[in-house]
This record gives structure tokens, sequence and C-alpha cells, in this order.
């Protein structure tokens, strides 16, 4: 026996929401990262908490509010059917959404390490040497930084990978639409089918582990190419 | 293309205030403590303190002034931080290429010049963390003259080093003063290195300018703390006149007479610094002439000050030049020395800079 169509496609599912996930979250992370590594605005604590936030909130706490607020009654919901959509609970666009926030300070964090460890001094060189503000964060700060930036990379994409509990909450355990490989390996235990349970965890288990063998050995290799 | 800066910033246990006017050639030395504001003022002539406030003009440029704020990329000026801060993902070609590739313009200087002037022709392919701290500061040197700037900011880039690293790069230094059109501002907490390579001193304390002007006129006044040090010096401008082979010694002329120096024969014309300590510069009444001393000059006394219970530091001019000596009490009080009185000053010792 092997595995399984629908489990194939909650793999897929999987992957193909960790990596969207991952996109939007480096979108939006590096210049919140950013600023939270510059700025000296007094309140940039709250911020930080609020980012830090998923870090410690159970997921199903999380994936409550998001429910309510994605639903048809909910204010981002209630504008989507007002725009002539449809809400975004139980859709895909809405699992994004919900890990965006759920694994933002994995992405966030290393992004913003990176940038306090880099300091301002190469920046300022970069400034004295004519380069404008985005040209000195293009070819300064990003080559400087690319240990943080794979690190948050792989970090928020293994994250959302095994994600849960906003997944359930927020999706709906859709089949071919909602449904993520760790919640159908659930699934498959509820129903005593342990043999598909095994082909997707070890699939998960084996995928997950190339890939931070693949980030420790590159980053290994940027520290040995730049002390 | 002289520099009028009139600034002002306010941070917490600090404030600076100056209004400076700043000679368009040579080498200017910001000197002071540290925590005088000296850095912070270099770099809000660089416009790295976007907090400063106030008037700054280049030559005919206004960088800062009433809502305008040049930012640091488009002031034309090269920066050499106290710490090398070479790029790490570039090797030393790349790095040196970094701001000249957005010049916008064709470069006035060639690369190859500055790259020979700085003696880097052997680090280009290497990476920053394969260079001595030593080497690291010359290739950030020729990386901020390679953006051909109208001004050079250097802010203590000796500081970093230690003493064998020092001596390696002051001849480079040396020569970027004689060589380079541009003005050099240096910011320095030492006196030999102000000794060596600032034709003017500007004298800071926290946050303020206390004095200045050239170099021997500030070393040489009593009203100054520079003058009160146990190793106050004189530093004199000189020209070569001659080489006497016999002796092996060289000639030099200031405004008050002719320095014969031990040293091989120097360029004729050629300009060279002297530096006398104060404690090698005694007095007499009448010339001697069964002594060992080669440079004796007539003099005036212009001004004496006590220091501590036994010595006196005495301001003498020389032609035109101001030299100092520190002689005891006791000798000011047997030779009758006072302002007006005419006396020999013998140099028993003087360091030739350049």
């Amino acid at each position: 026996m092997s595995i399984e169509p629908q489990d194939l496609t909650a793999l897929w599912i999987s992957l193909k929401l960790a990596g969207l996930t991952t996109l939007v979250l480096l979108l939006i992370g590096t210049p919140l990262a950013w600023w939270l590594a510059h700025s000296r605005w007094r309140l940039k604590f709250l911020v930080e908490a609020v980012v830090a936030l998923p870090l410690v909130l159970p997921p199903t706490v999380l994936g409550f509010y998001l429910l309510i607020a994605l639903g048809p009654h909910g204010p981002v919901g209630a504008l989507m059917v007002r725009l002539g959509g449809q809400p975004l609970a139980f859709t895909f666009a809405g699992l994004v959404i919900g890990s965006t926030f759920y694994s933002l300070p994995f992405v966030v964090q290393p992004l913003q390490d990176a940038f306090v460890a880099l300091g301002r001094r190469p920046l300022e060189v970069a400034a004295t040497l004519r380069a404008s503000p985005l040209d000195r964060f293009f070819t300064v700060a990003v080559p400087a930084a690319r240990p943080g930036f794979l690190t948050a990379a792989v970090l928020g994409f293994a994250h959302t990978l095994g994600e849960f509990g906003v997944v359930l909450m927020i999706g709906g355990n859709i089949p071919g639409v909602t449904q993520v490989a760790s919640i159908a390996i659930y699934d498959h235990v509820e129903a005593l089918e342990y043999s598909r349970a095994h082909w997707l965890s070890a699939s998960l288990l084996l995928f997950s582990f190339l890939l931070l063998i693949a980030v420790y050995g590159l980053n290994r290799r940027f520290r040995v190419a730049q002390p | 293309m002289s520099i009028a800066a009139r600034l002002a910033l306010r941070r917490e246990g600090f404030s600076l205030a100056v209004d400076l006017e700043i000679p368009g050639d040579g080498v200017t030395a910001l000197f002071g403590p540290s925590g005088c504001g000296k850095t912070t003022l270099l770099r809000a002539i660089a416009g790295l303190e976007r907090e400063a406030t106030g008037v700054l003009r280049v030559g005919d440029a206004l960088w800062q002034g009433p809502g305008v704020f040049l930012p640091p990329h488009r002031r034309p000026l090269g920066y050499v931080f106290q710490e090398p801060s070479l790029f790490a993902h570039l090797n030393v070609r790349r790095n040196l290429e970094y701001g000249r590739k957005r010049l916008g313009r064709s470069p006035e200087t060639s690369l190859d010049a500055i790259i020979a002037l700085l003696g880097i022709e052997r680090l280009l392919d290497r990476r920053p963390h394969q260079l001595s701290g030593g080497e690291q500061q010359r290739v950030a040197i020729a990386r901020a003259l390679a953006v051909s700037p109208e001004i050079l900011l250097l802010d203590e880039p000796l500081t970093a080093l230690d003493q064998a690293r020092k001596q390696e790069i002051l001849p480079y230094l040396e020569s970027l003063h004689r060589e380079l059109r541009i003005p050099i501002l240096l910011v320095s907490h030492s006196r030999d290195e102000v000794a060596r390579l600032a034709d003017h001193l500007v004298l800071m304390d926290e946050g303020r300018v206390t004095a200045a002007g050239p170099v021997n006129a500030l070393f040489s006044r009593l009203d100054l703390a520079l003058a009160h040090q146990p190793d106050a010096e004189s530093v004199i401008e000189a020209t070569v006149a001659g080489h006497d082979p016999d002796w092996n010694l060289s000639l030099l002329d200031f405004p008050g007479g002719r320095f014969a120096v031990a040293s091989p024969p120097l360029p004729k014309g050629g300009a060279v610094r002297l530096q006398i300590r104060a404690r090698d510069v005694s007095l007499t009444l009448a010339r001697q002439r069964q002594t060992s001393i080669l440079n004796i000059f007539p003099a005036t006394v212009e001004a004496l000050a006590e220091e501590g219970a036994a010595q006196v530091t005495v301001k003498l001019r020389v032609g035109s030049t101001p030299l100092l000596s520190r002689v005891t009490r006791k000798s000011v009080a047997q030779l009758g020395l006072e302002p007006g009185v005419s006396v020999f000053a013998q140099v028993k010792s003087v360091a030739l800079l350049v």
C-alpha cells in the first residue's frame, strides 16, 4: 500500500500554504523587522509584544478570533462580502491570512536580530559612499543579513507546515481545499487508519528534517565565507 | 573652498554648539578630550546626525540651512570612520569601487593613483578579514578618496590601531596632506598626531569650540591648556635650504633663523615640520660659544606662566615664530626673565616630522 491521492492533496496544500505564507511573511516581515531594528520610538516595545504574541498564545485562541473576523459577520468577512467576494473563513486564502499571523514572529525575529547585529555603521559607510537609503538596504544590509533571511524563511515555512490549531479553526478541514497534512494525520488516527497516518507523518518528518539540514549546512557555508 | 559651520545639537547630557570657519586647504584637526563632541561635529558635517540644526556651507554649496538638509549620500565628501568598516561581503577592489560606481560622473582621480598612494596594490583581491588592521584602514582611506571628495573627513583613523600599525599609517596620512588639494578635517585626541598632521587646530571642550587657529599659534598660547602639559611643544614650519655633507646636517630655514638638524639630504625647497619640546629649550642671557648645542637663536621673552611650585613655561618669539621653553623658577629669578627681555634660546633637540 502506498500514499493515497487524498493524502497527497493534503501534503500539497500544506506545502502550498507554507510556501505562500513564507513569501507573504518575507514581504511584510522584512520592513517590519527593519523598522523594529532601527526605530527609536518610545512605544516600540508594544509592537514587539504584538509580534511575539503568537509564540505564547494557544493557536485555538488566535484561530477563534480570526474565524470571527474573517467570517460573514466579522469586519473583514463583511468587507469581503460588500466588495462582492465571499467571507474568508473556510477558504485557502483565509488559511494564508491565519498562517501569516501565526508564523509572524518566526520570520520577524531572526530578521530583526540580523539587522540589529549589522548595526548602523555599515549603512553609514554606504551613505558616505553615495548610496541612497534603498540602495544601501539592498547592497549592504541584505547581503550581510543573508543567514538571517535564510533562517527566517525556513522557520516560517517549517512552522506553517506544522500548524494545526489555527488551520483547524479557520479552515474547517475541507478535503482538497483546506485540509492540510497535519490535520489529515489527526483524522486518520481518529479513524484508526494508522498506516495512512504513518505515511503522512513520515513524509512530513523527512521533509522537515531535510529542510533543516539544508539550512544549517548553508548557514555554515555563509559563516565560513564571511566570518 | 572654506567651510562655515554653525551647528547645534542637543542630546541627553550633552549639547553641541559651534560656530566655526574652517580653512579650505590643509589639514584642520578637531582636538579635545573624548566626549567633547568632536566626532559628533564631524558626523554632523557629514549629515549623519539628523538632529543637528543650523547652517553648513561648504564652498559655495549650502549643505544645511533653513529648510535645507542634504542627505549624506548627496554630500560630496569622503569619510573614514574610527574602525575601517569595510564591507565584509566584498573584496578590496569592490570595496574601492562601491562609492565610485555611484558617482554618476567620471571621477577626477584615477583609482590606480589612489591605490598607489595608499600602497594597497597587492591587497586588491583579498577579503577584508584577510587584512591586518592597518591594511584595512588604508583600504578604508582609499575607498573614501575613490569618490573624488571635495573634502575628506577622518574620524580618529589611528585610534583603533596599535603603535606599530600607527607608525605604518602615519606616512600615508602625511602624504595625503602633501598630495591632496582638498581640505582634510581630522578628529584626534592625540597631540602627537596633531603635531604631525595638522596645519590648523580647533580646540573643543564640552561641545564648544574653545580656540581655533594655526597649530603653532595655539600650541604656544599660554592661556590654553596645551602649553601647560608636561610635554608641551612648539611646531615650526621650515623649508629645506641645503645640506652640509661634511657633517650630514640638513639646513632648515624658518622665519627667525636656520636650524641644523642631523638627517640625510632632503629635497631642497621642500617643506618640513620641526617639533621642539619646551623642556629641550634652555635660555641664556649671553650667547654661549663653547657649547655642543648647534641651534641657538636670539629671542625675546613674551610671557611667562608658572607650572606648579618649581617650573615656569616661557613663551618666546624668535623672529616672528613663537617658541616655548620650560625652565625652573629659580632660573627665571637668576636671569631676571620677564616680558621684553632679550635672551638666547638653545634648542637641545629637534624632531624632524616630515
